[in-house]
C-alpha cells in the first residue's frame, strides 16, 4: 500500500501537530487543581481529537472518520462537559481537588511515561507508515497520562475525567490506523456514552452514601481484608 | 456482517439479549423470573447445536473452543436462572430488593449472559471487546443494586479497575490490527481471530509482542489474575448471589479464552517472544497469592472469590505451559471450575439467607441442621479443593504431571500453592459444615433449590470418574485447534 501521507507534506505536519496537541492537553489535565478547569481542558482535548479525526478522514479519504469526529465533538467536546459542569455545580464541589502527588513529581512521571511510550512504540513499528507510528506513540502517551491522572487524583469526578481522556487516546490510536473498520470507533463512542450513564448513576449514589465525592471515604468500609 | 447475527450461533447470544429487552418492560416480578428462565434455557438449547455449526464468518466464529465455552456458559446461565427464581423471591420477601430494582436485576442478568456469549462467539476482535465491555457494565450495575455502602464500593472498584483494564485491551486490539495490516490489507479480515491466525506467522513479531502485553494486562484484569484481581473479591461478595455464581465461573473464562487465542498468535510467530513465561508467571503469582489470602478471609463469599483467583491462575499457568496436553488440562480445568464454583455460590447464597449473614462466624454446623444443603456444600468444597473423584482432580493432576515433566522446578511452586489452598478449603469446610449449628434467621431452602448444584456436581463427577471417550476426543480437538 502506498503511503498517502508522506513525511514532510503539509497533511503530515498538520496530522502530527493535532496529535501532539492532544498529548499536550493531557499534560495540562495532569496539573490542574480546580474541577471546573479540568472539565474545560477535557472538553478542549476532545474537540482537538475531533479535528484530528476529521483531518485523518480528509487525508485518508474515508468518510466514516467524519462520523467519529462528529461523535467526539458533540458527545465528548460538548455534551459530557456540560453535564459534568451541571453535576459539579449542583453538588457544589467546584472547589479544588486533593491530589496524591505534587505538580512536579506528577509532571516528571508524565514526561517519563510519554518517553517510555515513544521508546516502546517507535522501534516496534519500523515497517509501518511514519505517521501511523508516531500517531500510535502519541496515542499511547495519552492513554498512559490518563492512567496517571486517575492514580494521582482522589476525587471520583476527576478519576472519571482521567478515564475519559484515556479513551480519547484510544480514539486517537484508532483514527491513525489506515482503513480501521468503522465498527470499533462507533462502538467505542457509544460505550463512552453508556459508561458515562453508569458514572452518573454512581455520582448520585456515592453522594447519597457519603455526602462527598472523595473516593477515599469508600476505603472506610474496608478493603480486601475481610 | 449483521446478517450473521440471525444464524443459529447468532441466536445463542441474541436469545438472552432480546429476552432482556422484553424483561425490562415487564412489571410483574414472577413473570419476569419465568422469562429469564426461558431466555437462558433457550440459549442453552441453541448452544447444544453449536458443535455441528462450525465455521468462521466476519462476525461470528464457531470453532471447538468457542463452541465449548459457549455451551458451558449457557449451561451455567440456565441452571443459575433456575436457582435465581427461588433465591430472589427470598430476597424480595426480606425487602432487600424491590420493584424497579428487581426488574433491573432480571434484565441485567440476561444482558450479562447474552454479552458473554456474544464475546465468546465473536470472530471480530472489536465485537469481542465491545461484548466484554457491555457484559462488564451490566455486571457493575447488578453488583451495585443492593445499594449498601459496601455494594457501592464494590461496584465502583469493579468498574474502575475493569474499565482501565478493558481500555488497555482495546489498545492491544489496535496493535494486533496493525500487525495484520501488511499481510491482510486494510478492512475487516485483519480484525478477525480467524484472519489473524493465518496472518500471525508473517506478521511482525515485535508488534505482536506489544499487543500481547496490552491484551494480557487488559483481559488479565477481567480474568482476576494477580496483581489485577482486587476487584474480584468485592464484586463477588457484595453482588446478588446468582450473579456471583455466573460471574465467578464465566467472566474469567471469557477473558482467558481471549488470552489463550492471543497466546496462539504469538506461538505461531517465530520472531515474537514466547508467550508462555509471562502467562506462567502471572498464573503462579495468582495461585500463591490467593492460596495465602484464603487463610485470612472472614467473609464466605470473599473466601470463594479468592479461590476463583487461584483457579484462574492455575488455568493461566496451564495455557502458559502450552502444548496440547497442557491446553487440554487447562480447558478441562476451566470447565470443572466453572461448574463447581457456581454450585458453591448457589449453596453459599442459600446458607447466607438461612443464617442471616455471610461471615464464617454466622454459618456453622450445616450438615447437622440442614442435611441436604450441608452435604451439597461439603461435596462442592471438596470438589473445588481438587479432591477426587471430581473433575478438578483430573485436571490438576494432569497439569501437575505435565509441569513435572517439562518444568520440574515450577512444579514445586505449583504444588505449594495447591497444598496451601486445599488445606485452607478443608479447614473452612469443617467450619461451615460441622460443629454446633448456628441459629437460623431466614427461610430454609427446599430440595428443589439444590437441584442446579446437584446437576453441576453430577457433571463434574462424570468428568472425574468416567471421562467418556467422546469428551476426551472433544477436548483433544480443542487443544489441537488452539495449538
Amino acid at each position: 500500500m502506498t503511503p498517502r501521507i508522506a513525511y514532510g507534506a503539509f497533511s503530515y505536519d498538520l496530522a502530527h501537530l493535532l496529535g501532539a496537541a492532544v498529548l499536550v492537553l493531557s499534560f495540562a489535565l495532569l496539573y490542574q487543581r480546580r474541577i471546573t478547569s479540568i472539565i474545560g481542558f477535557y472538553a478542549v482535548q476532545s474537540v482537538l481529537l475531533a479535528v484530528a479525526a476529521a483531518w485523518q478522514g480528509w487525508v485518508q479519504d474515508s468518510t466514516h472518520l467524519y462520523i467519529t469526529a462528529l461523535i467526539a465533538f458533540a458527545a465528548k467536546g460538548v455534551a459530557i462537559p456540560v453535564a459534568l459542569r451541571n453535576i459539579v455545580f449542583r453538588l457544589r464541589i467546584e472547589r479544588s481537588v486533593d491530589a496524591a502527588l505534587g505538580v512536579f513529581p506528577t509532571m516528571a512521571l508524565g514526561v517519563g511515561l510519554a518517553t517510555l511510550s515513544i521508546l516502546v512504540v517507535l522501534p516496534t513499528t519500523v515497517e509501518s507508515q511514519t505517521l501511523t507510528r508516531e500517531d500510535l506513540a502519541l496515542a499511547l502517551s495519552v492513554v498512559m497520562l490518563g492512567l496517571l491522572s486517575m492514580i494521582t487524583r482522589r476525587s471520583a469526578i476527576t478519576q472519571v475525567i482521567g478515564f475519559m481522556s484515556m479513551e480519547n487516546g484510544l480514539i486517537l490510536a484508532a483514527v491513525g490506523l489506515p482503513g480501521m473498520p468503522l465498527v470499533v470507533e462507533l462502538s467505542v463512542a457509544v460505550l463512552v456514552m453508556v459508561a458515562f450513564v453508569v458514572f452518573g448513576v454512581f455520582f448520585f449514589r456515592i453522594r447519597d452514601q457519603f455526602d462527598s465525592l472523595d473516593v477515599s471515604h469508600l476505603d472506610r468500609v474496608g478493603g480486601t481484608h475481610r | 456482517m449483521i446478517a450473521e447475527l440471525f444464524t443459529l450461533p447468532g441466536f445463542v447470544a441474541l436469545a438472552p439479549l432480546l429476552t432482556a429487552v422484553l424483561v425490562a418492560f415487564v412489571a410483574d416480578a414472577a413473570l419476569a423470573a419465568w422469562l429469564v428462565i426461558g431466555g437462558a434455557t433457550a440459549a442453552f438449547a441453541l448452544a447444544c447445536a453449536l458443535p455441528w455449526q462450525q465455521g468462521a464468518g466476519q462476525l461470528l466464529l464457531v470453532d471447538p473452543l468457542s463452541a465449548h465455552m459457549a455451551l458451558l456458559t449457557s449451561f451455567v446461565g440456565m441452571t443459575t436462572s433456575w436457582f435465581s427464581r427461588g433465591y430472589i423471591a427470598v430476597e424480595q420477601q426480606a425487602g432487600r430488593l424491590d420493584g424497579p430494582r428487581l426488574r433491573q436485576y432480571h434484565a441485567l442478568f440476561l444482558a450479562f449472559l447474552g454479552f458473554m456469549l456474544l464475546s465468546l462467539l465473536a470472530n471480530n476482535l472489536g465485537v469481542t471487546w465491545v461484548a466484554i465491555e457491555a457484559a462488564t457494565l451490566a455486571a457493575v450495575i447488578v453488583v451495585g443494586l443492593p445499594r449498601t455502602a459496601e455494594a457501592v464500593e464494590a461496584s465502583w472498584k469493579f468498574f474502575i479497575l475493569c474499565g482501565v483494564g478493558i481500555a488497555l485491551a482495546l489498545f492491544g486490539v489496535f496493535v494486533l490490527y496493525l500487525a495484520a495490516l501488511p499481510v491482510l490489507g486494510p478492512g475487516l479480515p485483519a480484525m478477525t481471530w480467524s484472519g489473524l491466525a493465518q496472518a500471525a506467522p508473517q506478521a511482525r513479531g515485535t508488534l505482536l509482542n506489544l499487543a500481547f502485553v496490552f491484551l494480557l494486562l487488559g483481559y488479565g484484569t477481567k480474568a482476576g489474575l494477580a496483581p489485577l484481581h482486587t476487584w474480584m473479591p468485592d464484586a463477588h461478595a457484595e453482588g446478588p448471589t446468582p450473579v456471583s455464581a455466573v460471574l465467578a465461573g464465566s467472566i474469567l473464562n471469557v477473558a482467558l479464552v481471549a488470552i489463550l487465542r492471543t497466546r496462539s498468535l504469538l506461538a505461531a510467530n517465530a520472531e515474537a517472544i514466547p508467550p508462555g513465561p509471562p502467562l506462567m508467571a502471572l498464573g503462579l503469582l495468582s495461585l500463591v497469592l490467593a492460596a495465602l489470602s484464603l487463610w485470612r478471609r472472614r467473609d464466605v463469599k470473599r473466601f470463594f472469590a479468592f479461590s476463583t483467583v487461584e483457579q484462574s491462575g492455575i488455568a493461566a499457568f496451564a495455557f502458559g505451559l502450552g502444548g496440547p496436553p497442557a491446553v487440554f488440562a487447562g480447558v478441562l480445568h476451566m470447565t470443572a471450575h466453572t461448574l463447581i464454583k457456581s454450585a458453591i455460590f448457589q449453596c453459599v447464597g442459600r446458607a447466607a439467607q438461612l443464617k442471616g449473614g455471610q461471615n464464617f462466624a454466622d454459618i456453622a454446623g450445616l450438615v447437622v441442621s440442614h442435611r441436604a444443603l450441608g452435604l451439597t456444600l461439603a461435596a462442592a468444597i471438596a470438589a473445588i479443593a481438587g479432591l477426587p473423584p471430581f473433575g478438578l482432580f483430573t485436571s490438576e493432576f494432569l497439569i501437575v504431571m505435565e509441569t513435572a515433566r517439562r518444568q520440574p522446578i515450577l512444579s514445586v511452586v505449583l504444588g505449594f500453592g495447591l497444598v496451601v489452598s486445599t488445606w485452607a478449603l478443608a479447614t473452612r469446610l469443617i467450619d461451615l459444615c460441622t460443629g454446633t449449628p448456628t441459629p437460623d434467621r431466614g427461610p430454609a431452602p427446599g430440595r428443589l433449590a439444590l437441584v442446579p448444584a446437584w446437576l453441576h456436581l453430577a457433571v463434574t463427577l462424570l468428568l472425574g470418574l468416567l471421562m467418556p471417550a467422546t469428551v476426551v476426543a472433544w477436548l483433544s480437538g480443542i487443544a489441537v485447534s488452539v495449538r
